[in-house]
This record gives C-alpha cells, sequence and structure tokens, in this order.
C-alpha cells in the first residue's frame, strides 16, 4: 500500500514537473520545426574584394576591447607575410593570400564569424557561450572551467586560450563589440575600416546586399555568400573574387553544430530507459537458469536418495529372504537330522525289541510297518 | 519564452530529458522491487 | 607473505624509479599550478587538446573499462567462474577513474570549478556534459562496488553486508553509465568533422567508442592479471590462481570475438561514407596499420591462444589489443585531428606534459600495490568466504 502510494506520487510529481516546464515554452516540437535565429539580429558583410590589409580593423578592435599593446605596430605591414590566426590578444587578424594567376594579393579579415547555431555554445558544458538576439555570441569568463572543448568545436578556429595565465586563463575571442552594439555604435573594426570592406547591418539585409554586388558585377565576385549557409549560417558572411578555399576558407556542410551531435544526445536517454531493462532481464535469465539447475541438482539429488532407499530395500529383503531360506534349510536339516537320529534310535530300539520278540516268538510285525 | 535558435531548443530539452532519466533510475528501481515484492525469496544454494 | 616485501627493503630498483618518477611528477605539478599551462605543455589555440585529454583522459577511462565488463559477466550474465576477476577489475576501475579525474585537474583552466557543470551552470547540449555527469555518477558507483575490500578491510561487517545486498543494482548502473560515458567520449568529436580525418570521423564515433571500450576492458583484465601475478603472486588465493586461467581465455575468448566485429563495422563505416579513396593516402596507410596491426592482428591472436590454449600467447595478444586502444584513441584526439593544418601547426607533447602522464600511471600502480597488499583484493576475507 505505502509502496503504490509513493509510486502514484512520484508518477503525478514527474509529470507535472514535466508538464509545467514544457507549457512555459509554447508546445514547440523538433520534427517540423526549424529555427530562424533571432529577427533583425545583426551581422557583418567582409567585402575582401575591397579589403587592401591596412590592419586598421585590427588596430580598432584593439583599442576599443582594450586588449594589450601589440609587440609589432599595427602599421608595420610585414607581420602580414606569415599566416595569423586569432589569439588571445589578437580577437582580429587579417591574412595576406598569393593567388595562383592574379597580379595581387588578396587580404582576408579573420574573427569570430558568430554562427547562428555557435558551436562553441553547443559543446560549452556550462553554458558560458550565449547567442544573444542582436546577433553576437558572447562569453561568459565567470563560469568558465577552461576545458578548451569550445576550441575544438570550433570549425572557423577561433576561440583562444590564455595558457600562460596561472591562475585565470579564459577564452578570448571577439564579441562582435557586443556592448557597443548595445549602445548603438558600430563594431571597432568596422569603424575603423578606411575602404568600407565591412559593412554592418541587420543580417537579412546584407544578405540581400552580397548578391545585389554579385549580381551587378558578377565578374567582381564568386557567386558564392561565404557564411550564408556555412554551418548553419554566420552572422559574419564574405565575399571574394577567388574561390574561398584560396582565401583559407574551407568547404563547410551546411549543417549546423548541434545537428551534428544531436543524435549522439538523443541515444542518451534511450540507452537510460532500455538498458537497465535489457541488463535486468539478462541477470533475471542468468537467475532463473541458477535456479533451474539448482533444482535440476536437487531433484536429482532426490532420486538418486530414493534409488539408494529403493535399492537398500531391495538388498535387505534379499537378505531377508535368504537369511529366511537359510534359516528354513536349517530347520529342515535339523529337523531331518533329528528325524534320522528319531529314525536310528527307533530301529535301534525295534531291532532291540525284535531281537527280544525273536527270543519271544513274535516279530513279522515290526518290520512290516517300519518299511511302509 | 519563445526558442529561436536550435541551440535553445536543444537546452531545453535536455534539461528535461536529463532530469528524466534521473528519475528513470530510481523509477526502474522502485518498479523492479513493486514487480517483485510477492515473489518467493529466492532460496541461496 | 609479507616477508617477501619487508625483506628486500625500501630500496628496491622498483621503489627507486617509482621515487623518481614522482618526484619529478611534483615538480612538475608545481611548475603547472604556478606558472601556468602554457609553462609545461606544447598546447596551442589550434591545438587545445594534448596527450593529457588523448591519454590521460580517453585512453584512461577506456582502459578502466574492465570493471564494468567483469562485473556483468559475472554478476548480471551469470558467469560465476569470473568471480574471482571482479575485485580486481573493480579496483582497478576505481582508481583508473578517481586518477583520471585527479590528471583532469592539471588540464583544465579553472580546475577548482570542475563541478560547475553538474551543480551550477548545466550545459545539457555538451556531450562533454554528458561525459562529465557519467565519469562522476560512475565513480561514486565504482566507489561503492569497491568499498567491500575496504569494509572487509577495516572490520565493518555491517555496513559491508549492506553495500553488497546493492551489488546488482550497482552492476546494472554501472553498465548503463559506461555505456552512456564511453560512447560520449567518441561522441565529443561529432561536433568538429572539419578537423577530424574522414576516415576516423563518422556518425557512429560513440558506437565506435564503447564497442572498443569492451575489448579494452577485457584485454585489461588479461593484462593486469599478467603484472598483478608478475608481482603480487604471493596474494592470491586458491581461488584466484585456479581461476585465473579460466578468466583468461574466456575474456581471450570474448575479446577475440567483439574484435572481429569492431572491424566489420569500422570497414562498413568506411562503405558507408565512401573513404575508399582515402586508404590510398599516407593517412589510409596509417589507419590500415591500426585496422589490420592492431585490431584485425590481436582478434587473430586471441583466437590462436585460445585454440592452442596458450596462455602466453592470449596475453600477448591482449597488450597488443590494449597498445590499439591507446592508438585509437591518439588517433582520433592527436594524429588525425587537424589532419590539415599545416605540420608546423600540428601538436608534439611536451616532455613534461608526458612526464605528469606517467607521474599519473606510475601513482595509480602504487596505490594499486598498496591496496592489493592490504586488502582483499586477489584473495577472499577469511570472515567473509560463503558471504559472496
Amino acid at each position: 500500500m505505502n509502496r503504490r502510494r509513493f509510486l502514484t506520487l512520484l508518477g503525478t510529481a514527474g509529470v507535472s514537473t514535466a508538464m509545467s516546464a514544457v507549457g512555459a515554452k509554447k508546445a514547440v516540437a523538433a520534427g517540423n520545426q526549424s529555427f530562424k535565429g533571432y529577427k533583425d539580429s545583426y551581422g557583418v558583410l567582409h567585402d575582401t574584394t575591397r579589403c587592401i590589409g591596412c590592419r586598421k580593423c585590427e588596430q580598432g578592435c584593439n583599442e576599443v576591447n582594450k586588449l594589450p599593446a601589440p609587440k609589432v605596430k599595427f602599421d608595420d605591414l610585414t607581420v602580414l607575410e606569415k599566416s595569423r590566426r586569432t589569439d588571445s590578444n589578437n580577437w582580429t587578424v587579417v591574412n595576406k593570400y598569393n593567388v595562383a594567376g592574379l597580379d595581387h594579393p588578396v587580404f582576408r579579415k579573420q574573427q569570430c564569424n558568430h554562427c547562428l547555431e555557435p558551436a562553441c555554445a553547443s559543446a560549452c558544458f556550462v553554458k558560458a557561450f550565449t547567442k544573444n538576439p542582436d546577433g553576437s555570441v558572447t562569453y561568459d569568463g565567470s563560469l568558465c572551467v577552461g576545458c578548451r572543448y569550445c576550441m575544438v568545436a570550433c570549425p572557423f578556429n577561433v576561440p583562444a586560450f590564455q595558457y600562460d595565465e596561472p591562475f585565470d586563463p579564459l577564452i578570448q575571442k571577439c564579441t562582435m563589440c557586443h556592448p557597443r552594439i548595445q549602445e548603438g555604435k558600430l563594431p571597432g573594426c568596422v569603424e575603423a575600416c578606411p575602404k568600407e570592406a565591412l559593412t554592418f547591418g541587420k543580417r537579412e539585409d546584407l544578405v540581400r546586399i552580397a548578391h545585389d554586388r554579385i549580381r551587378s558585377n558578377p565578374g567582381r565576385y564568386q557567386d558564392h555568400v561565404y557564411g550564408e549557409h556555412e554551418m548553419g549560417g554566420t552572422a559574419w558572411m564574405y565575399l571574394a573574387g577567388v574561390p574561398f578555399e584560396a582565401v583559407g576558407q574551407q568547404e563547410m556542410g551546411t549543417k549546423s553544430a548541434p545537428e551534428y551531435t544531436a543524435g549522439a544526445l538523443g541515444s542518451v536517454p534511450m540507452v537510460v530507459g532500455i538498458w537497465p531493462v535489457l541488463l535486468t532481464g539478462a541477470y533475471a535469465i542468468s537467475k532463473r537458469k541458477e535456479k533451474v539447475a539448482a533444482e535440476e541438482r536437487e531433484e536429482a539429488v532426490q532420486a538418486a536418495l530414493a534409488k539408494a532407499r529403493d535399492d537398500a530395500a531391495k538388498a535387505l529383503d534379499t537378505a531377508l529372504a535368504k537369511a529366511a531360506k537359510e534359516k528354513d534349510a536349517a530347520v529342515t536339516r535339523e529337523v531331518k537330522k533329528a528325524m534320522e537320529q528319531a529314525e536310528q534310535a527307533f530301529e535301534e530300539k525295534f531291532a532291540a525289541l525284535r531281537a527280544e520278540g525273536q527270543s519271544a516268538e513274535n516279530g513279522d510285525d515290526g518290520e512290516g510297518k517300519e518299511d511302509a | 519564452m519563445e526558442i529561436h535558435t536550435l541551440h535553445e531548443f536543444m537546452l531545453h530539452t535536455k534539461n528535461i530529458t536529463y532530469l528524466l532519466m534521473g528519475a528513470t533510475l530510481v523509477g526502474f528501481v522502485c518498479y523492479w522491487l513493486f514487480l517483485t515484492g510477492r515473489d518467493k525469496k529466492i532460496r541461496k544454494y | 607473505m609479507h616477508d617477501a616485501n619487508t625483506k628486500s627493503g625500501l630500496f628496491t630498483p622498483g621503489n627507486i624509479i617509482t621515487g623518481i618518477i614522482l618526484a619529478v611528477g611534483a615538480v612538475i605539478t608545481f611548475i603547472r599550478f604556478t606558472q601556468g599551462i602554457g609553462a609545461v605543455t606544447n598546447l596551442s589555440d589550434n591545438n587545445p587538446w594534448g596527450i593529457w585529454i588523448g591519454f590521460d583522459l580517453l585512453c584512461g577511462v577506456a582502459l578502466a573499462a574492465g570493471g564494468y565488463v567483469t562485473s556483468a559477466s559475472c554478476y548480471l550474465f551469470g558467469m560465476k567462474r569470473y568471480h574471482s576477476a571482479v575485485r580486481p577489475a573493480i579496483t582497478t576501475a576505481f582508481l583508473g577513474y578517481f586518477f583520471v579525474v585527479v590528471a583532469l585537474h592539471y588540464d583544465l583552466g579553472h580546475p577548482l570549478r570542475l563541478p560547475y557543470p553538474l551543480v551550477y551552470s548545466q550545459g545539457t547540449t555538451s556531450l562533454l556534459f554528458e561525459v562529465g555527469l557519467c565519469v562522476a555518477t560512475y565513480l561514486s558507483v565504482l566507489f561503492v562496488e569497491w568499498s567491500p575490500a575496504a569494509l572487509e578491510w577495516l572490520g565493518l561487517r555491517k555496513i559491508r553486508n549492506v553495500v553488497v545486498k546493492l551489488t546488482i543494482m550497482l552492476t546494472i548502473f554501472g553498465v548503463v553509465l559506461s555505456t552512456l560515458h564511453q560512447s560520449s567520449l567518441g561522441a565529443l568529436f561529432l561536433i568538429a568533422p572539419g578537423k577530424l580525418h574522414p576516415l576516423w570521423y563518422s556518425s557512429f564515433l560513440p558506437v565506435f567508442f564503447f564497442i572498443s571500450s569492451m575489448v579494452a576492458g577485457l584485454s585489461m583484465v588479461i593484462f593486469e592479471g599478467t603484472l598483478a601475478h608478475a608481482g603480487l603472486h604471493h596474494k592470491m588465493d586458491e581461488t584466484h590462481l585456479k581461476e585465473a586461467e579460466g578468466v583468461i581465455f574466456g575474456f581471450g575468448k570474448a575479446a577475440s570475438f567483439v574484435l572481429a566485429g569492431y572491424f566489420f563495422i569500422k570497414t562498413m563505416d568506411i562503405a558507408m561514407d565512401n573513404d575508399w579513396t582515402y586508404l590510398g593516402t599516407g593517412y589510409g596507410a596509417w589507419f590500415l596499420v591500426e585496422m589490420f596491426g592492431f585490431v584485425a592482428l590481436p582478434s587473430f591472436l586471441y583466437a590462436l591462444g585460445v585454440r592452442e590454449k596458450n596462455v602466453t600467447l592470449v596475453r600477448i595478444a591482449s597488450i597488443n589489443a590494449v597498445l590499439g586502444i591507446v592508438l585509437n584513441r591518439f588517433n582520433v584526439s592527436l594524429i588525425a585531428f587537424n589532419w590539415n593544418l599545416p605540420a608546423a601547426d600540428r601538436y608534439f607533447p611536451h616532455w613534461m606534459e608526458i612526464g605528469v602522464s606517467v607521474f599519473i600511471v606510475t601513482l595509480i600502480i602504487t596505490v594499486y600495490r598498496f591496496i592489493a597488499t592490504r586488502m582483499p583484493v586477489l584473495y577472499e576475507h577469511p570472515d567473509y568466504k560463503d558471504a559472496h
């Protein structure tokens, strides 16, 4: 009774929690639902055909984010000779690409692309990353455990880590100047760009602008807006006059990060639901086998015991019978012996009597009687 | 609260799923005890 | 029994080497926690995970799978003749997981925040959350599963009897949790399809990791048995010694067949993703080395050893299989990871990273020896003989 009540309570509690939790977020089902991201979120369009590699954007970024002063000054363009990536002190870098068949180099700026479905946020096990309604992906260092899984997950190799900081090492990456956007200002890099290679705006508008540029100048551009669909779409998008691989942008699927992990995550509850059933089944079967084996053993013992008892009884009977037989034989023998003795005695007596009778002349009757 | 991204959706559903998983494991034990509550004690041979 | 240890004194060659490793480890530990991760590792922004994850976490967890494999086969599948193998396996599994968590503190930027995902801010969309939750829970389960050895040693009969009653439930929980986190370790890499070489990347990575963890568990039980026989023979009771051969052949047979299955699913995955052309490249050759030298070969060696009733051959096969697991985890997390980066950006471990890994392994062995020479692990406690 107690157990039943407990189970009922458990059931009700579970269902009501689940219902209220589900109810709180308007019925949304995964099956036929696609997620369009935040409406009116911002982004930046980077037109690499306009970029001159002046590194002003790097400088602007450094200044507005109060990053440490660089080892090499921003107007020193020799650093472009080497390929660089974002690191903990440089949230954005410009790289130079010498493309075969082109008489001038191509420059491309790299920073966080602010994915619509950020891999870093999907990978973070403490929810340190947030996709904001303004389109930016920001990071809360006070939650960070420093596992660096976000760096593994990021398809664009953007997040960087403060390896040399012993006590409070954190992930560093571009915030799309989230605080400035909130104030109604432009991101530092966009503001600093002298060639309008960077265009800040609503992402929907930027997609339209990008395609307009391609349409109105097909000779100048590849017919591809990198970031429109890559990894589920990014807030930063790129235009280029050369294939994107030539400017260091790998071909990437259109599947977003959470789609890659959804299957594995989804099978977790299935394992939790089914494994105990199968394993308890295996246990019950082996237990049952053991029980049957034990019972069979028991039966075998009983049978053996019964047989033994039977055999013993039989042996006893035989022995008894034998003994009885032997006894009979002995009796007969004794009787015989006694009779023989009696006979002998009788004969002796008879002979004696006869002898006496003969002497008394009266002997035929006795002998005839004895022969019969 | 409206769900905008797949990430948010997954966060929401997995939160609930993980709670349910915990309840499931406990529930299995309770239910098994209920299920076998009237069985004869298995003799230890 | 005890004389063998005390007679030779503390300064045996083994103890001296252990002492040196522990001393060096302590120094590196000091540098790591005062100067930062960068001071002792070759990790970089492109290579955020090194051998502390590739070896200490991935291999550590896989090779500690002996716990769930052995306890499941004994308690759930009714293979009672493996009973004497359960305690050593649970002990190594517990130590393995415990030191995985210890090693993790070196790798984390904020080691003290390790409980955050569990108690403070749950990022449930992360496979790493799944791993963390399961490892934490499983470590507790293993601790309880292992505790009877300590409780018998301490003579706490009442608690010990309560714990023993929970065996079946704990074993089932153990298998569920192991299935989940062993597979989730593989699933960690699902989110990086562009970084992991296509021959190793597969949507079935979690399945591969789980199946190969069974091989790792089975092989480690055999391998550890070999080591324990060499060093702690005097601590084993008659049952353990008598059953040891049965365990070796039984587990060898199982490992051989599981490896065969693993070989087939890996091959079929190549077909499903149409990765055949990659087999002709350098990475393809390396992949074939893994598949034939460290999956097919140990499977075959196991089979031969079991058929010929050759203990030595099975032991060799177990070493081959264990190396195969290590190789696979290295391939997925380090060698085939970031395969399209230029050579200059690739990772090779700093000697101090290797030092920490060796330090951790040495700690495990030292603690295992401490436990096995004192607690009823390799033998049954005389007072509790009939109880289990």
